[in-house]
């Protein structure tokens, strides 16, 4: 089995393949559409602003995704990559996102500071999540994020700041996480984990 | 609920950890990449590395002592000391960081925070400021310490912020080494100056100088070294404290 972990430019991938070289996996870094369409699962992480995401359209990334998803592969997208599978950000309203849900992302509330920085707990919504599975409600992970992804009916675990937003998001073979599991110790391990066996 | 940080900082010089009193009087407190698997476990939230000395011939072994500690730490992990420009923060992140810190060449030429911040992500980019009281107020001072620059720390954290820094890492230099507590009244001033968060550094002796500087001094996080490697105090007993203390922390594991 060989995890892709696209490049694109936004942000550093190092630790997200530090930590599947951990739990043996065979991972690599890649910006190459080919090697993403020989993958058997697709990790799409990210930081930085919405409109680096453009790379991934210009790219011909995009496309490549979006038929590997069709054809089944499990999909996780990782902070930014998990507000790309959405139609779009208010971040660049200009930029359009994977679509999978027709929602759009949003800041957070000024009443609170931004970015969201560092241990939040999780509210666990669906039990039945394969990506969350023994991950026990209320457990912390680690968040670093100016935008937020609303509660969507694929929502797994909601997350508390400025009001209630996306945590975790589940829907057949594609999976989401706003928080970071490579940076959440032993529970983001499990996570991560989970995503090698869905 | 979003939970207050406790940072374990290791101080580092040729690849060893020192922990100093008021930026001098160095004494050795082990390996760094042992010492952060070991504060990892006791439940720090998050390890910061600073290169102390970075001179440039160190800057290989800072590189190696990156990469040995990273290797196997899966909580955040925050380099800083002598980054000079964009290369040198690629390669601090290529070998492993997730988060830089910045101090004098950010004062020198501040577009640097941006230009991090474009490439890497606001998230990834701290500002350090090491503050001591003068006349004028909150004195910005760089260089580890040696030189003052004559900017008030607040405006300047306002700043860094406007350019991009993800966070504010914030030292009293009065009190660094010292255990006499955290300078609430600065933290507090530039914490409520600035809508990123600010981490206090320098002075914690013993756990309710946490609690102070998360009640008083309106800090997000908290960084301490010398109290955590020397054993005065746990950081699962420190956590305990806080959490009776009514201030929300992540329970150690």
């Amino acid at each position: 089995m060989t995890i892709a972990i696209v490049d694109y430019n936004a942000g550093n991938l190092a630790s997200v393949k530090k930590a599947f070289d951990y739990l043996g996996a065979k991972a690599l870094v890649t910006g190459d559409p080919e090697e993403v369409r020989r993958a058997d699962k697709i990790v799409l992480p990210g930081v930085g602003n919405f409109a680096a995401t453009r790379m991934l359209a210009d790219s011909g990334m995009r496309d490549r995704i979006a038929e590997k998803i069709k054809a089944g592969v499990p999909f996780l997208g990782i902070c930014l990559g998990m507000q790309w599978m959405l139609a779009s950000s208010t971040e660049d309203p200009d930029v359009a996102g994977l679509g999978i849900w027709p929602e759009r992302c949003g800041r957070f509330t000024a009443e609170v500071k931004s970015p969201h920085v560092g241990w939040n707990n999780l509210q666990i919504r669906e039990a039945a999540s394969r990506l969350m599975r023994g991950v026990p409600s209320q457990c912390f992970v680690y968040f670093t994020h100016s935008y937020r992804v609303p509660v969507l009916a694929a929502t797994v675990a909601e997350c508390e700041y400025g009001g209630t937003f996306s945590a975790a998001v589940e829907q057949d073979n594609l999976f989401g996480v706003q928080f970071h599991p490579e940076k959440s110790g032993e529970m983001g391990l499990k996570i991560l984990s989970n995503f090698c066996e869905c | 609920m979003l939970t207050k940080r406790i940072i374990a900082c290791l101080d580092v010089d040729g690849g060893r950890v020192v922990k100093g009193t008021q930026f001098l009087d160095l004494r050795d407190a082990g390996n760094p990449a042992e010492l952060a698997l070991a504060h990892s476990a006791a439940g720090a939230d998050e390890i910061v590395l600073l290169d102390i000395t970075a001179t440039s011939d160190n800057r290989k072994t800072l590189l190696e002592t990156v990469r040995d500690t990273a290797k196997h730490l899966f909580i955040p992990f925050t380099v800083g000391g002598g980054v000079r420009n964009l290369q040198d923060a690629a390669a601090i992140f290529e070998a492993g960081a997730d988060k830089i810190t910045i101090n004098s060449a950010a004062i020198a030429d501040p577009s640097l925070i941006s230009n991090i911040a474009r490439r890497f992500g606001s998230q990834a980019v701290i500002v350090a400021i090491d503050v001591k009281r003068s006349a004028a107020g909150f004195e910005a001072w760089v260089c580890g310490g040696r030189v003052p620059t004559g900017r008030d720390a607040t405006k300047w954290a306002h700043e860094a912020e406007d350019r991009g820094a993800g966070e504010i890492l914030l030292t009293s230099m009065d009190r660094d080494g010292t255990k006499q507590g955290f300078d609430c009244e600065l933290t507090k001033a530039v914490s409520r100056s600035v809508g990123i968060p600010v981490i206090a550094s320098g002075g914690a002796g013993n756990p309710q100088h946490f609690v102070e500087v998360f009640q008083d001094g309106a800090a997000d996080a908290a960084l301490a070294a010398s109290i955590f490697h020397f054993g005065l105090s746990s950081i699962a007993e420190l956590k305990q404290q806080l959490l009776a203390s009514g201030i929300p922390v992540r329970p150690a594991c």
